[in-house]
């Protein structure tokens, strides 16, 4: 396929990740220290007790500058859309437009006003309100993100929508069906389940090193009682979610699936390989053994995509070239109805041109029947459907033994608070402490899963990541891109800053 | 309690607010650099609305999709 230049669509790819993963480094910890502050709050009202009240606001402080410093680095990412993916944002139309103006209005009328409150209201308001105002921020935070992944989601698996020819655009058919897929919905829970078991070991970690330093001891191991409680049950609640994703991948995503395990002859009962290397020399079709060192978990494949032990799992064999048997069809099948489907599109603008009604229904008909299939239409072979695999196998995989690692640390330091004193075993507070970026490599290496392991789609099945670019000036996104580079490093040091100087002040210092 | 007063006491709960920060003032200067940054240099140099800038209408901007789209490929 002759698509623009391969350096401007990498650019502006890399643009793409470099924001959206430096955002992710910012709104994890919003998601979950919101509610761990919100839950410290609760316990002061209903106890009195001013020790929590100080606690809470200690926490607060900490949650206000991540807030302020991730706040609108989001924004970029809408730029970017406009001028980049320009093709992309004309295609989808409102239905990405929707949910993120729902999510905007929700996110300056709900969090703006009751952050103010949370942050100006102490002494100044009821008791009542103010914690009122302090889960509401938590709420709207996470609704917030609901609104954005319901976008991703739609991108994963696009429901809900008609394509008019008419307007080139995907118009919305059912709201709700866009804002409920069962995509965006799973990915919603696992995403905030990240931002919560982040959170829960921002709290920890920090706790530990207070501990470590002898600085208020006190605070800071029921900080960690909150802290470890919450990060135990969102850290299940995050693998459940897990559970969920991997089963709605199977179901509408079944090569990223594939790829996430290095799968490439699907078999029945399939297993997970909890450890192994990718054989670098493997390539579809071939009798290589595909992973070297394998140690398999038996049929948790099988089960986690289609929660039977017994199912057949297609391989990257099987989506690629098609198997019979199972009745999968190949891609360079899907790749023929996807070239139908776009001489569908052109002969529709060629019978509108001519004002042929006749024709114009004729194509009109026939571009209806094979658009579930019009993104293949683009790509050149059927490997082409194969996303980078390595990379998305090992994220996955990191992904995974570091959710495990986190249930572990949670359970044990929680133990070690309330059953014994947790000061005397340094080398599991230097353990928590050092986990704290470990939850964001987790973070992020899913995001990786996510969006790598959908390439090449932009819009799955639909519009590759060559068609949605937009056809402008390369050296230009080079330029930008280093700037966001620059931009985002500085935000992050100063993050990095200004939480340290106020962690030393300590919980009692004031804030 | 009069309107007038109500938005009287909201005022000067921000204003109050705003004057008794300590960490929050630092961050308002952080987030006011941020945005100059973002939409003075960014959006306005590098980030056009290529379609908006390009075309004058939705009808043009739906040609350009649909030749995009439907061009020859090799």
């Amino acid at each position: 396929m002759e698509l623009m230049s391969t350096e401007l669509i990498d650019w502006s790819r890399a643009q793409f990740a470099l924001t959206a993963l430096y955002h992710f480094l910012f709104v994890p910890l919003t998601l979950g220290l919101s509610f761990i502050v919100a839950i410290m709050e609760t316990i002061y009202v209903k106890t009195g007790d001013l020790k929590w009240k100080t606690i809470t606001r200690f926490w607060m402080t900490l949650f206000a500058i991540n807030f302020a410093i991730g706040v609108a680095t989001g924004l970029i990412m809408e730029f970017e859309f406009g001028t980049n993916w320009a093709n992309y944002s004309w295609f989808v139309g409102d239905i990405f437009g929707a949910p993120l103006a729902v999510e905007g209005i929700l996110a300056f009328f709900m969090e703006s006003t009751f952050f103010a409150v949370m942050f100006f209201g102490w002494n100044k308001v009821s008791k009542g309100f103010h914690l009122l105002s302090t889960w509401l921020v938590a709420v709207g935070s996470n609704l917030s993100a609901f609104w954005i992944l319901v976008a991703n989601g739609w991108m994963q698996y696009p429901v809900g929508m008609e394509f008019n020819p008419d307007t080139v655009r995907n118009e919305m058919a059912s709201f709700w069906d866009v804002a409920l897929s069962p995509v965006a919905v799973a990915k919603f829970l696992h995403t905030i389940g990240s931002g919560y078991v982040i959170g829960g070991l921002f709290v920890i970690g920090v706790s530990a090193w207070m501990i470590l330093k002898g600085r208020d001891v006190l605070e800071a191991k029921r900080s960690m009682v909150v802290g470890a409680s919450f990060g135990l049950l969102v850290s299940i609640f995050l693998a459940v979610s897990g559970d969920e994703s991997a089963y709605q991948a199977a179901q509408h995503q079944p090569v990223k699936l594939a790829a996430m395990e290095g799968l490439y002859k699907g078999e029945e009962r399939a297993g997970i390989i909890a450890v192994g290397i990718l054989n670098p020399d493997k390539k579809i079709g071939d009798d290589l053994h595909p992973i070297y060192g394998d140690i398999e978990i038996p049929y948790a494949l099988s089960f986690l995509g289609y929660h039977d032990v017994d199912a057949f799992v297609p391989g990257l064999d099987d989506l690629v070239l098609g198997n019979e048997k199972y009745g999968i069809e190949g891609a360079a099948s899907k790749i023929e109805k996807g070239k139908i489907a776009i001489k569908a599109l052109e002969e529709y603008k060629e019978a509108k041109k001519a004002d042929d009604q006749t024709a114009m229904s004729e194509a009109r008909k026939l571009l209806d029947e094979y658009m579930p299939y019009f993104g293949y239409g683009y790509l050149e072979k059927p490997t082409d459907i194969v996303p980078p695999i390595a990379l998305t196998f090992y994220s996955f995989h990191i992904m995974v033994g570091l959710g495990m690692w986190f249930i572990i640390l949670f359970l044990i330091v929680l133990y070690l608070t309330m059953a014994n004193d947790i000061t005397r075993f340094r080398k599991v507070l230097w353990l928590a402490l050092l986990s704290i970026p470990l939850g964001y490599v987790a973070a992020e290496a899913g995001w990786v899963v996510a969006e790598v392991g959908r390439q090449p789609w932009a819009i799955q099945d639909l519009m590759p990541v060559g068609i949605a670019a937009t056809d402008i000036d390369a050296g230009n996104v080079q330029v930008s891109f280093w700037l966001f580079a620059l931009l985002f490093t500085a935000l992050l040091i100063a993050e990095i800053k200004i939480m340290l100087r106020q962690i030393a002040i300590g919980i009692k210092g004031g804030h | 309690m009069k309107i007038t007063n109500i938005i009287t006491h909201i005022i000067f709960f921000y204003v109050d607010g705003f004057r008794q920060m300590k960490v929050g003032k630092k961050l308002w200067l952080l987030i006011g650099i941020k945005l100059l940054i973002l939409f003075g240099v960014m959006k306005f140099f590098f980030f056009p609305n290529y379609l908006k800038t390009t075309y004058d209408t939705d009808e043009a901007r739906s040609m350009h999709l649909i030749e995009h789209l439907t061009k020859e490929r090799q």
